[in-house]
């Protein structure tokens, strides 16, 4: 074999977070394109939200535990950013409560951006440390919990995050390119978690916990690792939120952001990478769709209009509709890959362990048996 | 001495409601597993059932108008109503689905509902008032307690007494608690799945009636999120009461009625605004202490 086809194999073997990149940067380019303003910011939030949906993937995703907690993640993201580089002159009137050295100092935006998404990650490492050691339903009340107490906690520390007013004057550093490069990177470094022996691990044990454990399977401290990992991008996206509006408030990282984001999870699939950036896409443009409609189109001399909370029940009947007809999601929990080269290499370790689940002999033989007691024929 | 009591009752009565509200979770959960994010929701159809349905700033009252029997029975049929609806159209196809996709779906209906009360009645807020002979004072000895609040315990306590009696002793009482207990050996055996998950939901959903019409005499306030608050509450109580158990519900409910109440109370004055956060916290420590709640149902050991 001579080197090219190894190199040609091995790409194809990744094609995955390539094709992901393609895309979002034709994307991005058609957004450079289109030179329409409103499309362009559509383009941008669509990007941070890919940002924060694959670091939403990166734990629920591989780990299996859901969770409802991230947006308090992206919340301690975007106020970072703001103690780090807003508003040098008024900080010390709004914020009296921080630290002199945090006051004193104006961090440059991309610094401010990396260290938002350290600071949810270090977050994330200590109450992780604690939630972590629960499973299945009681994990995921414990991280709504989290979410709740953070945002108690930042909607009434009023010396520290100027209250439920909204803190306004952070510097606008997040573009088109900005967002789809931290997207890139968000995917690139997803995928090579996911096919890091750490995501291994950790997705061995989404399938059969006792299993993992029994196999020396650590399981808490993977599952605290892909915790931190993910509110790191969780993180960012907050920080690249707070650059794009230059003001943010309590109240846009609480329940309708969580809803939005694992709706975008569960319709693109939840534990492929590829469902996490297919989902965003498609609920982008749902969301966008709707909002149209509920403005109005001139059918003839007449206008027709959706009447306004029409996009956020599109939104759910989607979901819901997703749920029941195909329960894995659009990508049908598998990883896209480059189309027109067929990958004939033997399938990626990590989705050796999903089908594996799915068709061994033994679990397919005891799932259909279950199926057919469960519909009260006994075999 | 009777400050403190009149502490105690105000903290009685709200963790009364909370555990009507942790029951109305709990019943459902123990029979399909389903963590019901909609639940909130059906409470706040419980008080909009009693308004004429229509956009204005006002609220006409329709059904709230009506003698306090034919009330409370009209809205608890509506609630009923939504909360089969719900069964029939969402759940029922996601009878083999994984827990956490259930609750996933919730979420979405949830999601669904609230938006569809705020295109059919507005997002703003409406002021109800039923049975303003509530909030009068009732005096027992020195004591001059809220009237809404012994009515609260009363009716908490009987319906307590009234669903005992029933899973105790009725047929399809006990055929729930035994498919709570180990569904595929309860539908081997003969209990029909469909009637005990209907009945689980019909409960519950007069459970959350019950619940809305005494919370809106506490608020007089009809609003398109009025449950969410009281769903989050019952789904914490019934987690760290044990989930499955239904006595854990009640229990939860009444722990976290009591000891919010009491740390109302008790937090120095700049604090007292960070307490849902002292009470998420410490449900948060209660997991982590006894993971499988304070009261464990035998259905939720897991087995190998």
């Amino acid at each position: 074999m001579s080197r090219t086809t190894t190199l040609g194999s091995f790409l194809r073997a990744h094609s995955t977070p390539i094709v992901l990149s393609l895309v979002l940067i034709l994307i991005a380019l058609v957004a450079t394109a289109a030179q329409s303003s409103s499309f362009d910011r559509t383009v941008i939030d669509l990007l941070i939200r890919v940002v924060f949906v694959v670091g939403l993937y990166i734990f629920i995703g591989n780990s299996g535990v859901v969770s409802f907690g991230h947006a308090a993640f992206m919340m301690i993201g975007a106020y970072a950013t703001g103690w780090q580089d807003c508003c040098s002159m008024t900080k010390s009137f709004f914020m009296p409560g921080l630290p002199q050295f945090v006051l004193d100092t104006t961090v440059p935006p991309p610094v401010a951006t990396f260290v938002a998404g350290l600071f949810a990650a270090l977050f994330a490492l200590l109450v992780g440390a604690a939630i972590m050691r629960l499973s299945g339903i009681g994990a995921s009340i414990a991280t709504f919990a989290m979410l709740v107490v953070v945002n108690v906690v930042y909607s009434n520390w009023d010396s520290v995050t100027a209250g439920t007013s909204t803190m306004t004057g952070i510097p606008a550093f997040t573009d088109r390119w900005v967002a789809l490069v931290v997207a890139l990177i968000a995917i690139f470094a997803a995928y090579l978690y996911q096919i890091s022996r750490f995501g291994l691990m950790l997705r061995t044990s989404r399938e059969d916990e006792i299993a993992a454990k029994a196999s020396g399977v650590d399981v808490v401290g993977q599952r605290l690792l892909a915790f931190a990992l993910s509110a790191f991008f969780a993180g960012l996206a907050g920080a690249l939120y707070a650059h794009f509006l230059g003001t943010i408030s309590v109240n846009a990282f609480y329940l309708d952001l969580t809803f939005i984001t694992l709706a975008m999870l569960v319709v693109g699939g939840l534990n492929s990478l590829s469902g996490a950036v297919v989902g965003v896409i498609c609920i982008s443009a749902l969301i966008e769709i709707l909002r149209q409609l509920e403005k109005g189109i001139d059918v003839g001399s007449t206008s027709i209009a959706l009447p306004g909370g029409a996009q956020e029940i599109g939104l759910g009947i989607a979901m819901v509709l997703v749920l029941i007809f195909r329960q894995r999601g659009i990508t049908g929990n598998q990883e896209i890959t480059w189309p027109l080269l067929r990958v004939t290499e033997k399938p990626g370790r990590e989705q050796e362990i999903d089908r594996a689940h799915t068709t061994s002999p033994p679990a397919s033989r005891w799932r259909h048996l279950s199926k057919l007691i469960k519909q009260g024929g006994v075999p | 001495m009777t400050s403190a009591l009149q502490i105690l009752i105000d903290a009685i009565s709200v963790g009364s409601l909370y555990a009507l509200a942790a029951l109305g979770v709990g019943l459902v959960f123990g029979v399909l597993r389903l963590v019901n994010f909609a639940y909130g929701d059906f409470i706040t159809v419980g008080s909009y059932a009693l308004i004429v349905p229509s956009a204005s700033i006002t609220a006409i009252l329709f059904i709230g108008n009506w003698p306090w029997p034919l009330l409370v029975v009209a809205s608890a049929i509506i609630v009923m109503i939504v909360a089969l609806i719900c069964d029939f159209v969402v759940f029922r196809p996601l009878r083999q689905a994984s827990p956490a996709v259930l609750m996933i779906a919730s979420f979405g209906l949830s999601y669904i509902i609230q938006n569809a009360i705020i295109i059919i009645y507005n997002a703003r807020p409406k002021a109800i008032g039923i049975w303003p002979g509530l909030a009068e004072a009732i005096a027992i000895g020195d004591l001059r307690v809220p009237g809404l609040q012994v009515v609260t315990i009363i009716v908490a306590l009987g319906l307590l007494a009234a669903l005992v009696l029933f899973l105790r002793k009725s047929r399809f009482g006990v055929q729930m608690r035994a498919a709570a207990e180990d569904f595929q050996m309860a539908r081997m055996l003969g209990v029909q799945a469909n009637t005990v998950i209907g009945t689980a939901f019909v409960i519950s959903a007069f459970l959350a009636a019950i619940v809305s019409l005494l919370f809106l005499c506490q608020v007089g306030v009809v609003s398109f999120h009025m449950g969410t608050q009281l769903m989050l509450i019952a789904f914490i109580a019934t987690v760290i009461g044990g989930m499955g158990s239904l006595v854990g519900a009640v229990v939860g409910g009444y722990a976290i009625g009591i000891g919010g109440t009491l740390l109302q109370v008790m937090l120095p004055e700049n604090l007292r605004y960070f307490r849902d956060a002292f009470v998420f916290g410490a449900v948060i420590v209660i997991l982590l202490v006894r993971p499988q709640g304070l009261l464990v149902a035998r259905a939720a050991r897991e087995r190998v």
